[in-house]
């Protein structure tokens, strides 16, 4: 098979899943896809009750703070844990018709980003609500997104694939995501961590791209080449990673299922 | 059909010593504990089963061929591995051709969506864009007599109605190979009809077809070739009637 012949195979695939994603999440749900942007803002809402005291005085806009790397997490605790699913979920699929596998972990990931595009407006609503100052950097708030994805997408290739062999990969999942969320600085800052853990926050990936948002949005500076290869990397090695684990297993998966 | 001149163009399934194992005590672990135990024991490689032996046929442009053979024969295994939802353990099997798959009640749908979002899903899986399966949307709803349950969630569908889904969407775009697994067998008498006139259409442009079923009667009709499968090897293959009738003599 060619490659176009294969692209155009399988687009319309992936556009009626991600279509279905959509569709059955806000089905029967009143205020339908405004909970995507009511949602996070109710969340930061919470978080800014109960962290506001200890962290007020580091951040100058701290809603803002809190609600960048809240929906970034967002994102990336979304799309792996549903990706983590992706072949069980739909293994009556894939048992009975012949559909290319990686549909399942593209689909849950696109569809996740559409979901964030609609967290965004919350995080402009922070911002109009905080006053705060638009520069023109927050144009490359997307280059951060871009590598949040490839970060995001690896992750969802390798644990679907796992997930298919070892089903309670998804309780440990939990419990290491739950532990990532503290490795990554969402509502504190790099600077109130106690310096033999620094190291630990600072080579999360997900911290990167997070400040790297920060960056862009609230402080108007250009990430550096350096910051950008930081960025890029781990995103790429996950992603290889992930697609290669992927790819050596996916014939197999029918069996397991 | 003489089988001395095989022209390569002519040939739209080529199965290649096809064979399917499956590792039995393998299947059953999917926790890491209970792998880890097995591991340890050496208990991971054993009891294969194969399914599917040595399978080897050709199938040429517009031929309409039966599987039969007892439960557990390797029919279904063998379609599967035709269709692609499973991948050999050994050989190849090429296909040339738009295949239209109608393997098992319901493939290709998600039951929480409603028909319509179904018709659109399941296009998409057998390779249709949007647009085209709008153009005979209409058309697969009339046929498949469900135009007034468009806006129901399958899962409310009765089995005949997911039948009559499925059995629309596959052959509204002239496919160059029908693969059935004996799901004609649902729906009533007139859907049945139906169904028989639409494969008859389908027989009369050349479509080739693949047919499984316990009905010799269904074989007969439809099929002028049949290939016998016994425990996943091959018995016999040849012109139906004679066939089928050792196939009874047999038991």
């Amino acid at each position: 098979m060619k490659d176009l012949n294969l692209f155009s195979r399988v687009f319309p695939i992936l556009r009626e899943l991600v279509e279905r994603d959509i569709k059955l999440r806000y089905r029967r749900s009143i205020l339908g896809i405004a909970w995507t942007v009511l949602n996070p803002l109710l969340m930061m809402g919470v978080m800014l009750i109960v962290f506001l005291n200890f962290f007020r005085s580091q951040v100058e806009n701290y809603p803002l703070y809190l609600i960048i790397g809240h929906i970034m997490y967002g994102f990336f605790s979304s799309a792996t844990t549903i990706g983590l699913n992706a072949m069980v979920w739909n293994s009556s699929l894939i048992r009975k018709v012949y559909i290319p596998k990686a549909v399942f972990p593209i689909s849950v990931n696109l569809s996740a980003l559409v979901n964030f595009v609609f967290s965004a407006i919350a995080l402009l609503i922070v911002m109009i609500i905080t006053g705060a100052r638009v520069y023109p950097t927050i144009l490359l708030f997307p280059v951060a997104i871009f590598y949040l994805f490839l970060f995001t997408m690896g992750m969802s290739f390798a644990l679907s694939a796992l997930n298919v062999f070892f089903r309670d990969i998804e309780q440990l999942y939990r419990v290491i995501l739950m532990a990532w969320m503290y490795m990554t600085p969402i509502f504190y800052t790099v600077d109130i961590v106690p310096d033999w853990a620094k190291w630990i926050v600072r080579a999360n990936p997900l911290s990167m791209y997070i400040e790297y948002a920060r960056k862009v949005i609230m402080l108007g500076e250009v990430p550096g080449v350096m910051e950008n290869l930081y960025c890029l990397l781990p995103g790429i090695i996950m992603l290889a990673l992930g697609g290669l684990i992927f790819h050596k297993t996916k014939d197999k998966f029918v069996l397991y299922l | 059909m003489d089988g001395s001149l095989e022209e390569k163009p002519d040939i739209v399934i080529e199965a290649d010593h096809l064979s399917m194992m499956f590792n039995m005590s393998r299947e059953k672990v999917d926790s890491l504990k209970e792998y880890v135990i097995r591991l340890v024991k050496r208990q991971l490689l054993f009891k294969e089963f194969w399914a599917v032996k040595d399978l080897s046929f050709t199938i040429r442009r517009g031929e309409r061929v039966g599987l039969i053979g007892h439960n557990g024969s390797g029919k279904s295994t063998t379609l599967k591995m035709v269709c692609g939802v499973l991948k050999p353990t050994k050989g190849r099997v090429s296909v040339r051709g738009k295949v239209a798959p109608l393997l098992e009640l319901g493939a290709g749908f998600d039951y929480n969506l409603t028909a319509r979002e179904n018709v659109f899903l399941n296009g998409a899986i057998l390779g249709f864009s949007r647009s085209k399966m709008r153009d005979r949307y209409e058309n697969i709803m009339e046929f498949a007599e469900l135009k007034e349950f468009e806006d129901v969630a399958l899962k409310n569908f009765s089995t005949g109605m997911v039948a009559r889904l499925g059995f629309a969407i596959a052959t509204c775009y002239d496919p160059d190979i029908l693969i059935i697994d004996e799901i004609l067998s649902v729906g009533d008498r007139d859907f049945q009809a139906k169904c028989h006139e639409r494969i008859d259409e389908l027989i009369g442009r050349g479509t080739t077809i693949l047919f499984v079923s316990h009905s010799d009667d269904k074989i007969i009709n439809i099929c002028e070739r049949v290939i016998w499968l016994d425990h996943g090897n091959m018995v016999a293959d040849g012109e139906a009637r004679g066939i089928i009738e050792r196939y009874e003599n047999n038991g």
